[in-house]
């Protein structure tokens, strides 16, 4: 029994510039029973002007949650994870660091900028799947996100 | 034991019996060997700064994760929340909201203030279990905490 108000469609930015593993994210949402519209963006510059709506994202919706990888074009993951850290209007959205890193130093630095949480994104695909259905089911299903105004 | 023995979970937690149901959802599924559980504000600053109660304690040892309630006596959650994340000693230390509020204004603040993540506590007792597992499974398993092991602890510890 999920309450009304949860079964709202969350709104995901997908910031990943490796197509095979954007497009498996991807596969793995669309089957969620989440529902979600997720918008992906190659490029760490997309991905800021998306979130300021600025150029061609000016009508672009708010989203309720962004998985961000750390090596991007342009403007880097940690450099965006920055942005909107330091960023009140932005600061409230949760931020899931999905990364090939294993470093614990990039991890902890990751927390330091204000990263919500951190997965490492396994080789295997079994394990890749799995990753990216524990962490819909976590911040989706079970974690309250604050509201997006449109 | 190893010589570092990390603490997993600072538990800040007022109601008893949500308190024993977070810690035995938690020890059942063996999400955490380590958790420490204060019942206050006041005594969870104290704990994480080695002040007063807790002045003898070796600070180098903090916890991977704090799960924080926001109606707490003597120091609230929200104004914990904004010592820890204020602070460059602490603002790495994951920190998860578990509180029965349902305010709007509690969620967003907690966001703003660098909470990781908020869950509300279900009434339901099956389902406050449920949510406890998941969470625990997340946090301890699946996602990469700061501190990862007693090696990097340690190490974490030896920085200023």
């Amino acid at each position: 029994m999920v309450p009304v108000a949860m079964r709202i469609t969350r709104e995901i930015l997908l910031v990943d510039d490796n197509p095979a593993d954007s497009d498996l994210t991807r596969e793995v949402l669309a089957a969620s029973s989440h529902p979600n519209h997720v918008t992906t963006l190659l490029d760490g510059e997309a991905a800021i002007a998306l979130l300021r709506r600025t150029g061609p994202y000016g009508t672009a919706r708010r989203p309720d949650l962004i998985i961000l990888d750390l090596n991007l074009p342009r403007i880097d993951g940690r450099a965006v994870l920055a942005e909107i850290k330091t960023d009140p209007e932005l600061n409230q959205i949760p931020v899931v660091i999905f990364s090939t890193s294993h470093s614990a130093q990039e991890v902890a630095r990751c927390y330091e900028l204000g990263a919500n949480c951190y997965l490492r994104k396994p080789v295997s695909l079994s394990e890749f799947f799995s990753a990216v259905q524990s962490l819909d089911e976590f911040w989706i299903g079970f974690a309250s996100l604050p509201k997006q105004e449109i | 034991m190893n010589n570092f023995s990390v603490l997993d979970i600072l538990l800040v937690e007022d109601d008893k019996d949500d308190l024993e149901l977070t810690l035995h959802a938690l020890r059942r599924e063996h999400l955490a060997n380590n958790i420490f559980a204060v019942r206050d504000g006041e005594e969870a600053l104290e704990f994480l700064y080695c002040t007063g109660r807790y002045a003898d304690r070796a600070g180098s040892q903090q916890p991977r994760l704090v799960l924080l309630d926001l109606k707490l006596p003597k120091v609230n959650g929200l104004e914990v929340l904004e010592r820890i994340k204020n602070d460059p000693r602490t603002r790495a230390i994951p920190i998860v909201i578990l509180t029965s509020s349902k305010e709007e204004c509690d969620l967003v603040t907690s966001y703003h203030f660098g909470a990781n993540s908020y869950i509300q506590k279900p009434v339901d007792f099956d389902q406050f279990r449920n949510v406890i597992k998941n969470a625990g499974l997340y946090w301890m398993v699946i996602n990469q905490l700061p501190l990862s092991n007693p090696a990097d602890a340690a190490m974490a510890a030896g920085k200023p």
